[in-house]
């Protein structure tokens, strides 16, 4: 790839950015060249370093070493303060929002309209978002809490708040992670906006699809290095794909169709309260067989927190039966639920999966410390969990190879995550309860995933696949339920499933109406 | 009857104030998301600093500013540590805590000639309301120190600036997520040693007010858990500056029914009866904590660019 001259006609021009954290170099001499007006998105797996590289641009981080050119000229970013004064806007992965505070005591924060004695005028301050509002069509209510409106909303919030401090260079940081696929719709035409208000966007991403739908270039990043930069008409997502993860990649799942045995595992109507005592999974029944993945699909909140922790006894079930192996489980304890031989890969792995602080030999017998051989007239045997560990390390080629006694707060997300599958299927269990097992992933570790909780279904086990990415259970579902408002609205077979059918009654549409499509 | 409810109230007031003062200091650094439980220790030192300045100098105002600078003085070393250096908050405003009596027993010794307490100042501050226009009427026993009004307009002062104003509007998001308030350009760093410093200065007159305006001299166990009983107040007032100061009036009320009990007809041991605020504060928390209204960083040391 030829040299690119650095010219005012680019936006933003990065050259040979370095960042060390701790001897370990996060980006090795990146460039980076993103065009006034354009949408660009920086493409790269999990730990690559898009983040890191974006962040030295919005003054978050300093760079070892190497430049930065903002339409054509030098400049020297020192902190957040200094990008925003040259028109940088960032939209963070996890969002800078005050739950506490108003829309509006949001935007405004740092950038306030005051009259005398810094008293804060908000209605002054309201004219400028409202005009703001207005122009790019974002139907946003400044009076409320933060913490009340959906985290679709609260991107916006966010788009607003680079906006209203003017920034001409917006980067959003895998800003579709969290959103429905209606909310991914509207952000697509809020970009669109941007860009014909002649704004560029960077867009930090590893999902293919969103490239091809968003950007017109797009920079690769590998393990920190500059791979390419190119043009995404032309590109296949197989190619991007390839570029990305430094092989080849299949993108589409491979399975023979199921062939379900005998029941295993049923919800008999089950009504569950949420932390705020509405009821919030309402006479819900589901069944499971052996040798079936059951993807259960539903935008966030529509109750799937309040079902799971139903069926793991960390909440109490109202009324109703979950019935295992023949016999009910409903409020009995946790313990007992895993000795149903039921085990869970939890949605947020560092929260309930694993404990960061201890070593990957310690998290891996974190279900079975209690039981024989590990744990022996109440002392634990090292020697058994460490021969253990090796194994599974083996076994499923968690890397570095040698980390057994290295904490797992060092491990990559996606070891992290090959390491708690790992210790849940050597629990050898007859239902295994998957919850976004491949949130925050890439590419090549969610293949991974996949590739596993199939030969797992290929083993006569019964998954219930609990995701908020429809792709993820289209693709490997056999059965396909949807859950809204605490309820299942609508089952069906993998071939019968689409996403316009799932994705209408997940909107909370009628049945009727999603089998006509 | 009436002259006895005057005499309620005017106590409660004047028992209010110091602890007023430095609640109010407590919410502040609260507020900006580190926890002070140095208070004590700062009302201590303030205490000292205050009774000395007011005794040789003959000026209870120059003694009150005095304690007001060595409060402030000791919240730097916490801000410093809890700030720049990450350390725990609770073990560092501990040490605080530790060194504040202690160095103020020290002072005294140094510059009351080995005595842990020192000599009555001259002047106290003065009194608001003249005792002299009142004493052949009803009100004899009504008076109010100027420290209780000085406790208001702390109050009133800081409500204003928390929740009109800019910089109140910064404050409080740096406590509940100072990384959003990072990002946009605004020093964590610089409202955090603010915040503090204020709470110290606070801290610092409140302890003044006790040597100044309540019993005129510095003794060792002038300032004995009023830090602590201000801290309770934080919380039962729902870390906001009225809630606190309500929660003050409650507890000095306990202090004056100490003071009114021990003079009444009952007999009721003095031990028991000098137990009452500190058991009242026992009660308020176990009834009233919950961190649902804590300001969510609070407590948490803010690292530039950690995620």
């Amino acid at each position: 790839m030829e040299n690119i001259e650095i010219s005012d006609k680019f936006a933003v021009q990065m050259r040979g950015i370095t960042k060390i954290f701790n001897n370990h170099r996060a980006l090795d001499f990146v460039n980076l060249d993103v065009k006034k007006g354009e949408t660009h998105a920086i493409l790269g797996e999990n730990g690559a370093g898009k983040s890191t590289l974006m962040n030295i641009l919005y003054g978050i981080y300093g760079a070892d070493s190497g430049e930065i050119f903002i339409n054509g000229r030098p400049v020297d970013i020192k902190n957040p303060s200094v990008a925003i004064n040259h028109g940088i806007g960032m939209v963070h992965q996890h969002f800078m929002l005050i739950e506490k505070f108003s829309v509006m005591q949001n935007i405004i924060l740092g950038n306030e309209t005051t009259d005398k004695f810094g008293v804060i005028n908000t209605r002054k301050a309201r004219k400028k978002v409202q005009e703001i509002i207005s122009k790019y069509n974002m139907n946003i209510d400044l009076k409320k809490k933060v913490r009340n409106i959906s985290v679709g909303t609260q991107q916006k919030v966010e788009i607003l708040k680079a906006l209203y401090r003017g920034a001409e260079i917006l980067i959003l940081d895998e800003p579709t992670a969290v959103l429905t696929p209606y909310e991914i719709e509207e952000l697509m035409n809020i970009i669109k906006n941007l860009k014909q208000d002649n704004k560029t966007v960077i867009i930090i991403t590893h999902k293919l699809k969103e490239i091809k739908k968003s950007s017109e270039t797009c920079t690769i990043i590998r393990k920190g290095k500059f791979i390419d930069r190119v043009d995404v008409i032309g590109q296949t997502e197989q190619n991007l794909a390839q570029k990305m993860v430094g092989r080849e990649v299949k993108l589409q799942v491979n399975k023979t169709p199921a062939k379900p045995g005998e029941k295993i595992f049923e919800i008999q109507n089950i009504n569950v309260l949420c932390d705020r005592n509405l009821k919030t999974v309402k006479n819900l029944s589901l069944e499971l067989r052996k040798g079936e993945i059951y993807g259960l699909a539903g935008i966030e909140g529509n109750g799937q927190k309040e079902l799971l922790e139903a069926i793991i006894g960390t909440r109490k079930v109202e009324s109703g039966k979950i019935i295992m192996n023949n016999s009910e489980i409903q409020n009995t304890s946790t313990r007992n639920v895993l000795d149903h031989k039921i085990s869970v890969i939890h949605e947020d792995r560092h929260k309930n999966s694993c404990v960061l602080s201890m070593s990957v030999a310690d998290n891996m017998i974190l279900t079975k410390y209690s039981k024989k051989p590990f744990c022996v007239n109440n002392m634990l045997n090292y020697e058994e969990r460490d021969k253990f560990t090796e194994k599974l390390i083996q076994d499923y080629d968690i890397r570095p190879s040698n980390c057994k006694n290295q904490k797992i707060r060092n491990l990559s997300g996606g070891n992290q995550q090959k390491l708690i599958i790992a210790r849940e299927i050597s629990n050898d269990p007859d239902l295994l309860i998957a919850v976004q097992p491949t949130r925050g992933l890439d590419v090549g570790a969610i293949e991974y995933v996949h590739k596993i909780l199939i030969k797992l279904r290929d083993q006569n086990k019964a998954i219930l696949l609990i995701s908020l990415e429809l792709d993820e259970i289209l693709d490997i579902s056999d059965r396909i339920g949807v859950i809204y408002d605490g309820s299942i609205v609508g089952e069906f077979s993998q071939e019968m499933a689409n996403e316009n059918n799932i994705g209408l009654l997940m909107a909370g549409g009628k049945t009727n109406e999603a089998q006509d499509n | 009857m009436l002259s006895n409810i005057l005499i309620a109230i005017s106590i409660t007031l004047m028992y209010s104030a110091p602890l007023t003062l430095a609640a109010i200091g407590g919410v502040i650094s609260e507020k900006c998301g580190v926890v002070n439980i140095g208070i004590e220790g700062m009302m201590s030192i303030g205490a000292l600093a205050g009774a000395t300045v007011g005794y040789f100098t003959g000026n209870a105002w120059l003694g009150l500013l005095c304690a007001g600078i060595s409060g402030g003085l000791l919240a730097l070393l916490h801000a410093i540590a809890s700030i720049n250096f990450r350390a725990d908050q609770t073990v560092s405003g501990l040490a605080i805590n530790l060194i504040g009596p202690g160095l103020a027993i020290f002072l005294s010794k140094y510059f009351f000639d080995g005595a842990a307490l020192s000599l009555p100042v001259p002047s106290k501050l003065p009194k608001i309301i003249n005792t002299k226009l009142l004493q052949d009427t009803k009100f004899a026993n009504f008076n109010i120190d100027i420290s209780v009004i000085l406790a208001l307009i702390i109050v009133l002062l800081t409500w204003f600036i928390m929740y009109k104003t800019k910089w109140g509007l910064r404050v409080r998001a740096t406590g509940e997520h100072p990384a959003a308030v990072d990002t946009l350009g605004v020093s964590v760093y610089k409202i955090r040693y603010f915040c503090v410093i204020i709470s110290g200065i606070l801290a610092g007159l409140g302890g003044g007010t006790v040597t100044l305006a309540i019993i005129s001299q510095f003794t060792p166990t002038a300032i004995s858990g009023q830090g602590f009983i201000a801290l309770a107040a934080v919380i039962f007032g729902k870390w906001r500056p009225f809630g606190a100061y309500f929660a003050c009036l409650l507890f000095g009320f306990s202090q004056a029914l100490v003071v009114i009990l021990g003079g009444g007809e009952i007999n009721i041991s003095s031990s028991i009866l000098a137990m009452i605020p500190y058991v009242l504060t026992i009660i308020v928390l176990i009834l009233f904590v919950g961190r649902s209204s804590a300001p969510k960083a609070s407590g948490i040391p803010y690292e530039k660019g950690s995620r």
